[in-house]
């Protein structure tokens, strides 16, 4: 994105075929890590023909993979969802001690390897777990069983919402809030009227990440699935069992689900980065108006 | 020093919010965290010596670090010309281009991984062309690279793609009109002004190679000792029942991964004063 009005010096340019070799080379690199893996998910896929594209995705284990897939984003994406709104309403809008350190293990899931993710649940509620006697007792199955994937699910996704609300609630500062307080407004409607219009981009982007991630992750979901076909298996597990078992065309025709959600989440973000950065220059624009005049 | 600081005190909700916070953080991130490592703590030091110590995980260990430290290293020079094309070029299609740098956030780790293992296979697109001139990519240490790579790529491109984008020009043409040549602008004052940015990037890379498992089970072979990485040590383990073993090496992974947090928040402090030092 090229932000300079004035023309761009002859100093801070490279020569033509210099541009055109790291342009190329990027390019070519780009080509090669990136974009041959997609398009080879959609030709395996289609390998066979459309019907039989169709065929791997209608059957019954891979119809329960998606049931599940959804089920486990359609708990974990909104359980994170108010976890961020309320970290960030606590973070960006007061000052208290610990706020480093609170900010610091919000992050602590993204550097974690997804098998650990997994790997505390089992510790935790299996039958080796600390837990795990008093819930066989009550014969109450965590992991294993569908519980046990969205506990990890939730894991996985649990900075998302709350890493993209947190910057932009700070930027923006609390004095509207505070007008609408002292204006008479209660909390809620304070919420609701001044601080959501002001952070939806970022929520959304924030949801659209957190659902991505939610669909696809393979590790966490790994180790504390039972890997029961049709029963504990996300769409990802589902892929796995399809490609460990050769059946390549059935793999890659349900992991072309997942790429295209990929696909959808990269075009979703990229127009809510661009909607933001309007937003922005309008701003600016306003402000600049406001001085001259 | 109270809490809560007053003087912002006049929005509602801090009660509730931090309250809300703390307890989900709690519940789903700290308690179970801190359960495996006192797990691993009530242990006696010569039984974890053992575990970690064993052959089978030192192979692993080797492998995790060096592959995740090679892939980074590519990711840093091929970061870099990204970021650099990216911000300073114009070519048809650019804002694709820049959109599709994040695929491997967006792309399922598994999908990701059978996706390069069939392309690298010895009859996959790439792999056959590999496969003409005598190497081998999947199946072998060379295929865990080229996965870690590929999920590494836009940390480094995304940390570093806004500092190139901030930097004040005149202080090449400044370079420029005391005799400097290009290359030597670019040695001597591009590179490093972006250094810390890029040393951030290549630490996030390798912190996340380190614990990368889906991409790389597929195209690695996971063969003990030669190509089984230390995620996948832990998945042998459990599915072994040796709740123990997977316990220890399982903590000495958290432990890894905190310390490369506490490096990575380092650099980027020093990314950012240098950043505000312009």
């Amino acid at each position: 994105m090229s932000h300079s009005l004035t023309p761009r010096s002859v100093a801070t340019r490279e020569a033509p075929i210099v541009r055109w070799t790291l342009t190329l080379l990027a390019l070519l690199f780009l080509v090669v890590f990136l974009v041959l893996p997609l398009v080879l998910v959609f030709v395996q896929a289609l390998e066979k023909g459309v019907s039989a594209y169709w065929a791997a995705l209608l059957e019954p284990d891979a119809y329960s993979a998606i049931k599940l897939t959804l089920l486990a984003a359609a708990i974990s994406v909104p359980a994170n969802l108010v976890f961020g709104i309320a970290a960030s309403w606590a973070i960006a809008k007061f000052q208290f001690c610990g706020k480093n350190v609170l900010l610091t293990l919000i992050d602590v899931p993204f550097s974690v390897s997804p098998v650990i993710s997994g790997l505390i649940y089992v510790l935790l509620f299996g039958l080796q777990g600390w837990l795990g006697p008093w819930l066989y007792e009550h014969d109450i199955q965590i992991v294993f069983a569908v519980p046990g994937i969205v506990l990890a699910t939730i894991f996985v996704t649990f900075p998302f919402v709350a890493r993209e609300l947190i910057p932009l609630m700070e930027q923006q500062g609390t004095e509207e809030e505070e007008a609408a307080i002292l204006l008479g407004a209660s909390g809620i409607k304070t919420f609701l009227r001044v601080t959501i219009p002001n952070i939806k981009w970022g929520l959304l982007y924030g949801v659209i990440l957190c659902n991505a991630r939610a669909m696809g992750e393979f590790g966490a979901v790994s180790v504390v699935s039972g890997h029961v076909r049709g029963q504990t298996n996300t769409i990802p597990l589902h892929v796995e069992i399809l490609y460990n078992e050769y059946n390549f065309v059935a793999a890659f025709a349900v992991a072309s689900l997942l790429a295209f959600l990929a696909l959808i989440t990269l075009a979703l973000k990229s127009l809510v980065e661009w909607n933001a950065l309007r937003v922005q220059r309008n701003q600016e624009e306003i402000e600049r108006e406001g001085i001259e005049s | 020093m109270p809490l809560l600081n007053k003087r912002h005190s006049v929005l509602p909700g801090f009660g509730i919010a931090a309250g809300y916070t703390v307890l989900y953080m709690s519940l789903i991130v700290l308690i179970p965290l801190a359960a495996m490592a006192l797990r691993a703590a009530t242990m006696s030091p010569g039984d974890i010596w053992a575990l970690v110590t064993d052959a089978r995980v030192i192979a692993a260990c080797k492998l995790s670090f060096g592959a995740s430290f090679a892939a980074a290293l590519v990711n840093i020079v091929f970061g870099l010309l990204v970021a650099w094309v990216l911000v300073r070029y114009s070519f048809p299609g650019k804002r694709i281009v820049d959109a599709l740098v994040d695929l491997p956030f967006a792309l399922p780790t598994a999908v990701a991984g059978i996706a390069l293992t069939t392309l690298y296979a010895p009859n996959g697109w790439i792999g056959k062309l590999l496969a003409a001139i005598g190497i081998k990519v999947a199946y072998s240490p060379l295929g865990i690279i080229v996965a870690l790579t590929f999920i590494g790529l836009p940390f480094v491109v995304r940390t570093v793609q806004p500092v190139l984008e901030e930097l004040d020009r005149e202080i090449e043409e400044a370079a420029m009109s005391l005799g400097a040549t290009r290359l030597q602008t670019f040695l001597r004052v591009l590179l490093p002004t972006v250094l810390p940015a890029l040393l951030a990037g290549f630490a996030m890379a390798f912190a996340r190679a380190v614990g990368e498992y889906g991409s790389v089970v597929f195209i690695s072979g996971n063969m003990p000792m030669r190509t089984e990485i230390l995620p996948l040590l832990i998945m042998t383990k459990l599915e072994q029942y040796d709740y123990v073993g997977a316990t220890v090496i399982g903590s000495l992974m958290l432990l890894i991964s905190f310390f490369l947090l506490f490096i990575i928040n380092l650099l980027q402090r020093w990314s950012g004063s240098r950043a505000s030092a312009h």
